[in-house]
């Protein structure tokens, strides 16, 4: 396997692909970083604690933070990494001599899976990592040893989630022939997962709890739920909520209820939980986001495993 | 002939209500060249990929130098290389880094691999693009890579799936020259083609298979004889001077069926090969032997035969 698993890594860096998806994601990083930097000394107005953690997640008047640059790219990494795994050597005419050779047939995708996540590591880490030392240069105040340790955690859970979107791109490599329809399923469901999701649950949640300017503060509340417990089904859902306790420690809860209203400046006066705390509360979130690429990968494991291979 | 390299009982695939191979049984040695006949869809794909592990059989046994390919497939490709139809190689990778990749999936130690690399890019003649992406080449030097691809791991059985479909003259006798040389080495090789004048030049034993039923198999002479020839051995004679009864002497010489044609070239029908009893009869009847010549049957019409009786 390690064989394959060699092979598939230098044909990652070599190529294209990676470089572009490289340059694009460390530019939109260092930006959004830089838009931080202008404006972290108006957030930053009461307490002084996890400073360096809101270069991550401080806007600016109009721009996103680097929080949603990275939850917008790494899906895209990971659909890049592995949406023409297994049909691009069936196309080329390559997956007949490949299985033709003594290897077991899992090896071939153990070899690419841990391939592109090896790649989808060095990736984030390396974005993440540059994005810190940028802002670290710039603002001057270093992390304390608790926000290193959220950083760590995040990092972990992104290149999970990164993996995830792998995954789900590798068993449509799988199962269809082509690497175009591979990529417009998974773009798809990715466009699915970002644009219609929050309507959709929005949709669901007024037409179960509708509300209106007169409702109750009760009624407002199971809005709000229901929407949240809707919208969970989607993982990037799974993926803000979980970095959103983790970057922003005053994050108490994730009823979303109590989320709209601890994110605004009002809520921001509540003191920052330790970070057992935090974790406690991104658990049953990362879980998910584990628990969904460990399932997708199985998909695409068995699949492969039980396919005909043909050369024609 | 030496062992036993290849051989199915009663091997059987289907899909879905449709019967790819029926009840196969193949028997081949080492050192043979068989080569595989069909037309399109007949099964042979079908049975090569069982052979080598890739497809699990639906009933009957196959057994692999000894092996069975569905419960130790990695000892199978251990020993046996397959050329499918139009092979493919990756594109952004040179012929040598190519090479390297199967010697490395072989576990084949760097610099061994380094020194066989180089001398089978000489055979298959790609010495000189050894160095050059594969996306340049043509579908000829890729099958010929094929080839080398095979020989690296010096296997004792190859299959090669239409391994001259889509190449020129001039290229399809390359490879055949370079398929006789592996068979001289005692490499058995398992020729699928559907043209039967490139089976017929390098094959010694011929399995002729047709919706999924090996219809005939045999040497290609006493395929013939049975097909075409109604089981008889046909010899032409071109005789000069004939003596008067040389018809009624040869007619008589024993194993004779019939003698028919006019004086000077005559067509005798007998039960096994008796050209040196004819000639001896022809000459000691005081006529001249000018020219014998012992029927061979064409494979084309051994095939259609066998394709118009299935």
């Amino acid at each position: 396997m390690y064989a394959v698993f060699r092979k598939e890594l230098a044909d990652h860096f070599n190529s294209k692909r990676f470089t572009i998806l490289f340059l694009l994601t460390f530019l939109a990083g260092i930006f959004a970083v830089y838009i931080a930097t202008q404006n972290i000394r108006s957030e930053v107005t009461f307490g002084t604690e996890c400073i360096f953690l809101k270069l991550f997640t401080t806007t600016g008047k109009s721009l996103p933070p680097f929080l949603f640059f990275i939850s917008l790219f790494i899906p895209l990494i990971g659909i890049a990494l592995g949406f023409d795994a297994i049909n691009s050597e069936r196309a080329s005419g390559n997956l007949s001599r490949l299985l033709s050779q003594p290897i077991y047939r899992d090896s071939v995708i153990n070899g690419k899976f841990l391939a592109g996540l090896s790649v989808l590591g060095i990736m984030v880490i390396s974005v993440i990592a540059i994005v810190a030392g940028l802002g670290l240069y710039i603002i001057g105040v270093p992390p304390s040893s608790e926000e290193v340790m959220r950083l760590i955690v995040f990092v972990v859970i992104s290149i999970v989630y990164g993996a995830f979107w792998m995954a789900l791109s590798i068993v449509f490599s799988v199962f269809f022939n082509r690497a175009s329809t591979s990529m417009l399923a998974s773009i798809g469901l990715w466009i699915f997962f970002f644009f219609f999701m929050p309507m959709i649950s929005g949709a669901i949640a007024n037409a179960r709890v509708p509300i209106d300017s007169n409702s109750s503060a009760t009624l407002i509340a199971n809005h709000y739920e229901v929407q949240g417990m809707i919208s969970r089904i989607s993982p990037r859902t799974l993926y803000e909520e979980s970095t959103a306790v983790l970057l922003i420690p005053e994050l108490g809860s994730l009823n979303p209820a109590l989320m709209a209203i601890s994110l605004t400046s009002a809520g921001r006066m509540l003191t920052p939980l330790p970070f057992s705390q935090s974790l406690l509360l991104t658990w049953p979130q990362a879980v998910g986001i584990i628990a969904l690429a460990a399932i997708c990968f199985a998909v695409a494991y068995l699949g492969f495993m039980r396919q005909e291979i043909r050369s024609t | 002939m030496g062992q036993v390299v290849v051989e199915t009982r009663n091997l059987t695939k289907t899909y879905k209500g449709f019967t790819a191979v029926d009840g196969l049984n193949l028997n081949i040695g080492e050192g043979e060249v068989f080569g595989f006949l069909g037309p399109n869809g007949a099964g042979k794909t079908t049975t090569i990929l069982m052979l080598l592990g890739l497809t699990e059989p639906t009933s009957g046994t196959v057994s692999v130098c000894g092996y069975n390919p569905t419960r130790d497939p990695v000892q199978v490709k251990r020993i046996v290389g397959y050329l499918p139809e139009r092979v493919g190689f990756y594109g952004d990778l040179t012929a040598r880094q190519n090479l390297r990749y199967t010697t490395e999936l072989n576990n084949l130690p760097r610099k061994e691999a380094e020194g066989k690399i180089n001398s089978l890019l000489a055979t298959v003649g790609l010495s000189k693009v050894a160095d050059q992406n594969v996306a340049e080449f043509s579908q000829g030097m890729k099958q010929r890579l094929g080839i080398a691809d095979i020989l690296v791991k010096e296997p004792k059985l190859a299959f090669l799936d239409e391994p001259t479909s889509g190449i020129d003259p001039k290229g399809i006798g390359e490879i055949l020259n370079v398929i006789v040389k592996m068979a001289k080495k005692n490499m058995t090789v398992i020729f699928c083609s559907h043209q039967l004048d490139q089976v017929q030049r390098i094959c010694t034993r011929v399995g002729i298979l047709a919706k999924g039923h090996l219809v005939a198999e045999g040497p290609i002479d006493r395929l013939g004889r049975e097909a075409v020839g109604g089981e008889q051995y046909r010899i032409e004679v071109q005789v000069a001077q004939p003596a008067p009864a040389l018809v009624e002497l040869i007619k008589q010489t024993e194993g004779v069926i019939n003698v028919t044609g006019s004086a000077d070239s005559l067509l005798i029908t007998c039960n096994r090969d008796l050209r040196p009893q004819i000639s001896k009869t022809i000459v000691d009847s005081g006529s001249s032997l000018v020219g014998m010549k012992i029927e061979e049957y064409n494979l084309e019409e051994i095939y259609k035969k066998y394709y118009r009786r299935s």
